[in-house]
Formats: structure tokens, sequence, C-alpha cells
């Protein structure tokens, strides 16, 4: 059978497969979960300094098997109650990724640095949540703000330090390039994409924020190119997120680069038992497809490469 | 997917409950919940008071509910998403209901459809007055026994209706006990019918959001009350050390019940 372990920034993982933040993730009890149900590991809800209630409802729409839109807004119950969470998961020996979100690169150096002493293993930074003003994207457009972020947090903690960047920009290879340049050890792509729910009888708009992001199958397509286009460009490890409910999915993302891969809505759809059916999956189709390891799908894709422009990347 | 419909009645309950009808063809069971929008206000999660094709949720004025859904008026529209979550098993043979307040809500659909399938249904009901008292015309209308409890006495026994279960408890034989109000009560009746054998199922509530096993804004314990409940059998639900304490806010954060 196909060997499914993956290294990630010096982590080891028993699978490729970790659980996407704002899913489960907001409580110890859940990370807890998903790693119980197979998930490799777990990234938590993005933290905050302060509590933050969030978007009130409708906060959801659900477009059946195809997709779902959101409109959260980042609710969580800041970085000074949850230690308590991640204790419980960290305690139960879930590799564990903390997100954090703040407004600029002092106030995410700030919120880094009280996340790394929780114990998580590597923090990834929220810099593109497309529906919250000032935070997410807002921040996460410019490449120029994503390095200044990525640089400031990377030397405030002693952990790897992952940058997920967003899809909804011309050039989200140049958000990818900055995060490198700052120091990060890997990149996540893509959150949702930004989208709309409009409801003609009532001739408004359904989530109370109004924009929101779309996750899901519908995004897989997107999710493939951005990942595409960011190991073509960059020496750091790209981590694969949008519409993975299968193996035959992720395999698809790690032939487009992804090192590991991340799942969020199939949670909603499958519960979180999806986690043990794609890890039992995944060596039986890695073999039917030929391919001896996970880490030699990775990037298989794309076409050889001069020897000139590429450098190591730490193995297969 | 959500299904926009007119409010087709809105019936005044007692001084603080009201119930809104709507026709939604989805199949539900008795204790699932949907979402009910108004738009332009809030969408909240409410147990349906009525399972058929002709459905209806009865709404309590409390702290977080808001105005806007009390206040609706009957033609206005109202979205809804569901039915969501776990089911009473209305099989059992002799059963037990217990009411707290509003909590009869979700009780009176199980009990007709138990009732209709030739169980036999004893209700104790409790609330805080006479007026206050929910469903138990309908609840006798079906075939109920129905006992009641008031703190101040102006219907049924004065005090709580623990009282009235322990009682009860003590003069007969059940197969399940159902009871959905305040958790301390659920606890109290938990306990009670354990000493006696009797299994329990409570249907418990949460702040949701998302309504779909995703968001984690309703977890209890290890539970998402969306997916996993909100109809629980006692014995996962009422030894967790949040359960009848503390609940998350919208945040997050646990905060005193």
């Amino acid at each position: 059978m196909a060997a499914v372990e993956v290294e990630l920034a010096g982590i080891r993982l028993r699978n490729p497969f970790l659980l996407a933040s704002g899913i489960w993730g907001e409580s110890g009890e859940s990370l807890k979960g998903a790693y119980a149900a197979g998930a490799a590991g777990a990234v938590t809800k993005s933290i905050g300094a302060e509590p933050r209630a969030g978007y009130p409802n409708p906060t959801v729409e659900s477009y059946g098997t195809w997709g779902m839109l959101n409109a959260m807004g980042l609710p969580n119950p800041g970085i000074g109650e949850y230690p308590r969470e991640i204790g419980i998961a960290r305690d139960a020996g879930v590799p564990l990724i903390g997100s954090v979100f703040a407004g600029d690169a002092e106030g995410f150096a700030e919120v880094a640095r009280q996340m790394a002493e929780t114990g998580v293993q590597a923090l990834e930074l929220n810099l593109s949540c497309p529906h919250a003003k000032g935070l997410g994207s807002e921040v996460g457009s410019d490449p120029a703000e994503v390095e200044r972020v990525v640089r400031a947090v990377v030397g405030a903690v002693q952990i790897p330090v992952f940058a997920k960047i967003t899809p909804n920009t011309a050039d989200p290879v140049a958000l990818g390039l900055a995060a490198e340049r700052g120091g990060a050890a890997a990149v996540t792509a893509i959150n949702t994409v930004r989208a709309l729910a409009i409801d003609a009888r009532l001739r408004r708009a359904v989530l109370a924020h109004g924009l929101g992001g779309l996750s899901g199958p519908a995004i897989k397509p997107v999710g493939l190119a951005v990942v595409w286009q960011l190991y073509e460009k960059l020496r750091i490890p790209v981590i694969g997120v949008g519409g993975i409910s299968t193996a035959d999915d992720a395999i698809e993302y790690a032939l487009a680069g992804a090192r590991a891969v991340q799942v969020g809505t199939a949670v909603a759809f499958d519960g979180v038992r999806v986690f043990g059916n794609l890890s039992r999956q995944l060596p039986a189709r890695l073999d039917a497809l030929g391919f001896p390891s996970w880490a030699f799908a990775v990037g298989a894709a794309h076409p050889p490469r001069e020897p000139s422009s590429r450098s190591p990347r730490g193995g297969p | 997917m959500r299904t926009v419909v007119p409010v087709v009645e809105r019936i005044v309950e007692t001084p603080s409950t009201v119930t809104l009808r709507f026709d939604e063809a989805s199949r539900a069971r008795p204790g699932q919940f949907v979402m009910v929008w108004v738009p332009g206000d809030d969408e909240l999660p409410m147990s349906l008071s009525y399972v058929g094709a002709r459905k209806g949720v009865t709404v309590k004025a409390m702290g977080a509910t808001s105005r806007g859904i009390l206040e609706i008026s009957v033609g206005a529209p109202i979205g809804i998403r569901g039915p969501y979550g776990t089911a009473f098993d209305v099989g059992a043979r002799r059963i037990l209901l217990v009411g707290g307040g509003s909590g009869t809500a979700v009780l009176a659909p199980a009990a007709e459809a138990a009732m209709a399938r030739g169980s036999r249904v004893t209700a104790a009901l409790g609330a805080t007055t006479a007026t206050e008292m929910l469903f138990e015309g309908r609840l006798r209308t079906a075939g109920a026994t129905v006992e009641l409890a008031t703190d101040d006495g102006t219907a049924g026994e004065r005090g709580y209706v623990t009282g009235v279960v322990e009682r009860l408890l003590r003069s007969d034989r059940y197969d399940v006990v159902w009871t959905c109000g305040p958790e301390v009560m659920m606890q109290k009746v938990a306990a009670a019918a354990d000493l006696a054998g009797v299994p329990v199922v409570f249907s418990v509530e949460r702040h949701m959001k998302c309504a779909v096993g995703m968001c984690d804004a309703c977890t209890l314990g290890p539970y998402h009350v969306c997916v996993d409940g909100p109809v629980f059998p006692a014995d996962r639900i009422a030894a967790l050390p949040e359960f009848a304490h503390r609940k998350r806010d919208p945040s997050g954060r646990l905060v005193p019940t």
C-alpha cells in the first residue's frame, strides 16, 4: 500500500488531511474529535486578540452538494480564553496549527506570540477571510503588507508560520511570493471565493452581512489553479484547500503541487467521519493510480522543469 | 436549501408565547428543528411544534429572542432551512412527558405521534403561572393524561414540576421519559427517572449559526447540538460539566447559563 505520511515544515503527519480553519475548531473537544476521526491534525478557528461574536444570522447559505456560502465574521473567544480549548486538544496529542488574525503586522505578531505559547506546532495567518472589514483579505490583498505581516510574526515566534492567502485577487502568486520572502514555512491556498446569495422573492441578499465566501466542490477548480501557480513559483511547500471531499480530490491537489491538504465543507456534508473515509481510501487510490506514495504524487502533473529553475524542496 | 413561505397563522398561546404556522412540504419528525429567518431581523433555531405539511414553531419572548419573530404578522414571508437534527423515537409504549415552560412546544408533536400509534402518554407540565401553561388543552385533546405544576399555585400543584414527576414515577410504570425545559429541571428529572430505572431523552438548546455541523457554535461537550442533537439520550449529556451550568456565547466563550 502506498505510504501517505507527510512531513510539513518539520511536522510529521500520519496522512495529508488536516481540518481546515473555521470548521469545528472553536472548541477543544471538536479539534480532538476531528483527530480521533482520522485527520492528521487540525487548524484552529481563526483567533484574534479579543472575543468576537461574528455577524448576525443568517451566516450560512447551503447549495445542496456543490457548495456553501458563509459570512461568519470571524467569531472567536479571543486569545485570552483560547488556551483552555487548545489544552484539551493538545493533551489528546492532536497536531495543532493555530490560526490567527489581526488588522496589522504588530497585531498579528502579538496574537501569534500568544498562540505559540499555547503549544501549537505551527501558526497559520488568516490573510484571506473575504468578508471582515479591515481584516483577512483586506490586509492580505497587498503583497507588501503580506510580507510585512509574515516577517513580523516569524520574528516573534519560534515555530513554523504558514500564510493562508486569498484567491480574490488578480495575482495570488504575488501574495505567495511575498509570504515566502517574509519567511513563511508554507503557503495555504485557498480561502473561500467571494460570493453573494440573493433571494428574488425577498429582493434582498440572504446573508446578514451581504457578501460571503463560497466553499465546497464548486471551488475545487479555483483552488487547483492557485495551487498549481504557486507550485510553479514558490520554493516553500503549498497546503491545498478548497472543495476536497474524496481521496481523488486530494490526489488532484497533490498533482497540482500540494504537500498536504485541508478539508472543511465536506465535514458539513459527511460529518467528521469524512476524515476516516479519506485516510482509508487514499492508499488504495494512490495504488490504483500507480503512485508508490503520496509524496510521489506531489507536483507530478507539472511538466519537468529545467534543473536550474528548481531548488531543493526537502524531498519529493 | 432554503424556502421562503408566508406565515399563514399567528396564534397567541400565552402572554409570552406565540405560535407561527406555515406551509412547507419537507418531511419532518417530532424533535427536529428548523432555522427560521425573519428577513431583515434574525435567523433562529426553533424546534417544530407542528411537523405536518402545515408546520409550526412556538416562540417565547426571552432575552435573546428578537422582537422581529414575535411580532411578525400573518402574510409576512419567512425563510425556512431544515428540518435538521435528531428526533424522538415515537415507538415507545408508555411515555412520561415533562415540559418546563416553552419546552413543551417540542414535546407536543412527539406525544401526538406516539398516541396516534397507540402509545399511552402522561404529561407533567410546569409553568410560572396558570396563564403561561403551554399546550395543556392540545395534549388533553390528543388523549394524554395531564398533570400541572405552577410556581404560584394558580394551576395544579404549587412548586416545580419535578415534584409531580417524582410522584408519577413512584405510582406508575413508564418505558421512557421525554423532557425539555430549563436544564436544571431536566437534570432533576433525569436523576428521578434514574432512581426509577427509566431511560430519559432530552431536547436541548444552544446558540446556533450554521445548523449543519460545521461552525462549532453549538458545541456541548463533544457534541454538536445541530447534528448530534437536539434530541439526546440523557445519559450522554446530563453528566457533562457544561450541562445546566455553562453554554457558549456567539463568540464561542463558555459563559454561565
